[in-house]
């Protein structure tokens, strides 16, 4: 009822029936999905492209480690957890991460499951890094659960050197391969870790989501 | 409708009628006559159409678009066959560039709207963008500040054109004014309608024109100058409002604004 | 809420003199147009995205409805629901309905002012439904018991001590004046409220068509603990935020935050498309969409169309120095500022709305900051019309405006009068450059000075002139 009243109402305004013309450009223009004007910051050779994410991401107040190889991760882990007091790592069932050698991990736990109120800190890989705003990007799947990106205190996140990506245009045409064409139940684009300014405009970090964003560039 | 004046070519001096705005007639004919001046120094012969009244803002802004669509018609004819329209205030020759909105397309004074926007300047743009004429002699000295009114800066682009011209004259020392594009409260009918949220809006420019140190505060829009020389005044800020033609035509011995010659003598 | 628009002139006094206030408009003046003009320096196609944002809202909205039916196709396809609501109250039956059928007793929300249009706290209160406000700002104002007075930082009408008070007050904890103390109190109550809560309500800056996602963009995490922790997530947004693509929300992405806050980007942006898929460990189960149209389907093809582009980034008020005065609350409904100004007249009514299009002057700002270039005065301008044509201008402004028609259309006549005026003015001046008060003209002489005028009018010193020079 609602809808008709709506879409007729709309019709209206524009002047009367849908035309054939109408529908194709609407049809052509999602299939086409062409980019619009991508600034030209983001479009860097590989090497300006690592550069650029690790500066914005860094300004974007993440923590940024380099590390030469994903098995030097746990040990990485080891030292940064034992700094914050950090005892229990929680992980999703990512064979990329379960399937490495934990015991560097001294009188810590990983533990695999979804977040809960309470965690202290969790660790995910990222689908992508996009140099333009030094952003992540994760989507949900088995392997990667939304909570673990917003409940703990810390967010350790793991991304590789060669998935980072210059702008999103080259994002979204990667994740519409990755998923063939369906999009995921949630995208999530993550700058930095939470903050608000909501008192008085004064920047405080740390307001819902992850007080510290940690990146393993590997 | 005069066919051949537009047609000359620019080998002849151009001929520019004066929109004096009623503003300036009602005021401060100083600033219409240094309008005059400051044309025909640059070369072009000036005339003042006697069939003009007000460019139609206040019925414009009200809502009243028939009374606008009137005086718009009136306006046009008026200055028919000029080659320029050249007035002393942004408000006014943006005003005039609306004209065209208040006619369908199809309309034959859509076209003459049309026209008389390519032809209409506010005076230190038509000086510096369309005529070129910088040379400007002035005994003026002191430290001035400028207010950049809001229709002109932001529907005509009139920003470094006063500038420009005021760095001419080796007398003059300017000081920007903090928040100098911010609207002073002015607005037409708007102190009128909304007295207090005007008077916070010109307090705040009050102060930032006292925090220049300036002695002269310059602005291109006579509406504007009455607001912030009225409430100067009312301050007790010591501080002389000009337009800033006054300057740049050399004809600064009348008194500022809100000012008179037993003032001066009184120190009121 | 209640409409208190048409007490605007009477709210506004009051800002003005409220001192706290005050001061704290001074964080917008202060704070954002800086931030936006140093995010807007570093962009070099800043500009050429707005003229290609604008283009792309305009051609979205020459095909709405198709745009529309492709967006809840889409939705439809991931196992979602979409439902149209027509007014503000079918709206709220909508969400209620959704509510019920969860058994829901509380219910959390990000940021969205499109709830506040509608209403929806208060008449889920009312059922029996508890909403929590999430966003840091909104839950400030909601222990106050206030409304947002800016449509991307709730509370801005607030300082510290206010936010130490009202903490103190309902939390009982020790009085703090440190943000980040308040600010921890504010993280860990609301922990147990996300986890609690039976459905998550949400906005939306963008639906996208193609993929049938909307987008929320937040700082805080918010939204996103809004929306996976319950077993319902409900997103209530209006008809033209929908985009044709990604890359179209990517072009909108880029402009948002560098308008509303000057930053490169927001910390969240999150795609949200369907419910919880095969093996997805977490997330809602139901996701619906509840597309309010409240007015806006009207303004397709009227004289307001243009205002369908606006992207709510709120850079129109952190410009406005009437905004700056007065502050939001004095616009008396849910939408303040320039952008305000033209919305309210269509959804409460010109009748009541009509104070908020004639508090501009003109000055343009809001236009030349727009990141869909808007022109906001012109709108404004359009509802003065509007108001003229019902006949709803005061009298003694239309009696005004007449008299002084009659004559601008008589030049003679004009003349005269100016020269009279003129001759007046000098006369009440006498010596003196100025005019200390004026009778019928107090609006202006309670406030300021009124300059004399120097001498004679222009136009008979020109004549003078002209007859002596022959």
């Amino acid at each position: 009822m609602s809808k008709a009243e709506i879409l007729g109402n709309i019709r209206r305004g524009l002047g009367g029936k849908i035309t054939d013309e109408a529908r194709a450009t609407v049809k052509n223009r999602i299939q086409a999905h062409a980019p619009n004007l991508i600034p030209a910051r983001g479009q860097l050779p590989a090497a300006e492209r690592l550069a650029l994410f690790i500066n914005m991401a860094r300004e974007s107040a993440a923590e940024l480690i380099e590390l030469n190889d994903l098995a030097d991760l746990p040990a990485a882990l080891d030292q940064h957890m034992q700094s914050l007091g950090i005892t229990e790592l929680i992980m999703a069932q990512d064979k990329c991460l379960t399937s490495l050698d934990w015991s560097p991990l001294q009188n810590k736990q990983t533990t695999q499951r979804v977040s809960q109120v309470g965690d202290l800190a969790s660790l995910t890989t990222a689908f992508l890094g996009i140099a333009e705003t030094g952003t992540l990007m994760l989507y949900s799947r088995a392997e990667s659960p939304t909570t673990l990106n917003f409940l703990p205190d810390t967010h350790y996140v793991v991304l590789r050197r060669e998935d980072i990506v210059g702008v999103y245009e080259d994002a979204w045409n990667q994740l519409r391969e990755e998923t063939g064409g369906q999009m995921p139940r949630t995208v999530n684009l993550i700058t930095g870790p939470s903050r608000s300014a909501d008192i008085e405009q004064t920047l405080q970090m740390g307001a819902h989501g992850p007080r510290q964003l940690v990146i393993y560039l590997i | 409708m005069n066919e051949t004046i537009i047609n000359q070519t620019t080998a002849k001096a151009p001929v520019v009628g004066l929109f004096v705005t009623c503003l300036a007639d009602l005021y401060r004919p100083e600033i219409a006559f240094a309008t005059v001046k400051l044309l025909e120094l640059a070369g072009c012969k000036v005339e003042v159409p006697e069939q003009q009244t007000c460019c139609g803002q206040p019925a414009f802004n009200s809502g009243d678009r028939q009374t606008t669509a009137d005086i718009a018609r009136q306006t046009i004819e008026a200055f028919d066959g000029f080659e320029y329209i050249v007035a002393p205030s942004g408000s006014c020759i943006g005003m005039l560039h609306h004209y065209p909105e208040l006619f369908e397309r199809n309309d034959p004074w859509f076209e003459r709207a049309m026209s008389l926007k390519s032809r209409a300047f506010e005076i230190t743009q038509f000086l510096v963008d369309v005529i070129d004429f910088t040379a400007i002699e002035s005994r003026f000295s002191g430290h001035v500040t400028y207010h950049d009114s809001c229709a002109g800066l932001r529907e005509l682009g009139v920003k470094q054109q006063p500038r420009t011209l005021l760095q001419q004259l080796p007398g003059v020392k300017l000081t920007e004014l903090v928040d100098s594009e911010v609207c002073c409260g002015f607005g037409g009918t708007f102190c009128v309608k909304y007295p207090d949220i005007s008077n916070r809006m010109v307090s705040d420019k009050s102060t930032n024109i006292a925090n220049t140190g300036a002695d002269t505060l310059l602005g291109g829009d006579l509406g504007c100058l009455l607001n912030m020389a009225g409430k100067l005044k009312r301050e007790g800020i010591r501080v002389d409002v000009r337009h800033v033609v006054e300057l740049l035509a050399d004809m600064t011995s009348q008194p500022p604004l809100a000012s008179s010659s037993y003032d001066l003598a009184t120190k009121v | 809420m209640q409409i208190r628009t048409p007490e605007f002139k009477e709210s506004a006094r009051i800002a003005l003199h409220d001192v706290g206030l005050q001061k704290a408009l001074g964080n917008v003046k202060n704070g954002f147009p800086g931030k936006r003009a140093a995010a807007m320096a570093r962009l070099p196609e800043f500009d050429a995205l707005r003229d290609q944002a604008r283009d792309v809202k305009n051609h979205v909205i020459a095909h709405l409805d198709l745009y529309l039916e492709q967006f809840e196709a889409k939705v439809l396809e991931n196992g979602g629901h979409v439902h149209w609501c027509r007014t503000s109250e079918d709206a709220r039956q909508t969400i209620l309905k959704i509510c019920r059928e969860q058994n829901a007793r509380t219910v959390t929300k990000g940021k969205s002012m499109v709830t506040e249009e509608i209403n929806l706290n208060e008449f889920l209160e009312q059922n029996g439904i508890q909403p929590i406000e999430t966003d840091l700002g909104e839950y400030i104002i909601q222990l106050r018991g206030e409304h947002p007075s800016h449509i991307i930082a709730p509370a801005i009408h607030l300082n510290l001590e206010d936010v130490a008070d009202t903490f103190h007050a309902h939390h009982h904890t020790p009085r703090s004046v440190d943000p980040k103390v308040l600010m921890q109190e504010a993280r860990e109550r609301l922990r147990e409220k996300f986890a609690a809560a039976d459905v998550g309500i949400t906005g939306a800056n963008f639906l996208v068509a193609e993929t049938g996602s909307s987008i929320i963009v937040t700082n805080e995490g918010n939204g996103d603990l809004t929306q996976i922790l319950p077993n319902t997530h409900i997103v209530v947004t209006s008809i033209e935020k929908v985009v044709p693509t990604l890359e179209d929300m990517t072009l909108f992405l880029r402009l948002l935050a560098r308008s509303a806050t000057g930053q490169e980007c927001s910390v969240y942006n999150t795609l949200s498309t369907g419910g919880r898929r095969p093996g997805d460990q977490d997330g809602p189960e139901n996701f619906h969409v509840v597309l309010v149209d409240n007015g806006r389907s009207d303004m397709v093809g009227n004289d307001f169309q243009d205002m369908l582009r606006c992207i709510r980034c709120a850079a129109c008020m952190n410009h406005c120095p009437v905004y700056g005065a007065v502050g939001g609350h004095s616009y008396g409904w849910v939408y303040p500022g320039p952008m305000g100004s033209v919305l309210t007249p269509q959804m409460i009514g010109i009748e009541q709305g009509a104070l908020l299009p004639n508090a501009s002057t003109f000055c343009g700002k809001c236009e030349s900051v727009c990141p869909v270039h808007i022109p906001l005065p012109k709108l404004m301008r359009h509802w003065r019309e509007k108001e003229f044509e019902k006949h709803l201008t005061p009298r003694t402004a239309r009696w005004g405006l007449g008299g002084w028609a009659f004559m601008a259309r008589r030049p003679a006549l004009y003349r005269k009068f100016s020269a009279l005026s003129n001759a007046a003015l000098r006369l009440m001046a006498g010596k003196k450059g100025y005019i200390r008060k004026i009778p019928m003209v107090g609006a202006w002489t309670d406030w300021r000075d009124m300059p004399a005028p120097s001498g004679k009018t222009f136009m008979q010193q020109w004549q003078e002139k002209q007859r002596s020079g022959h």
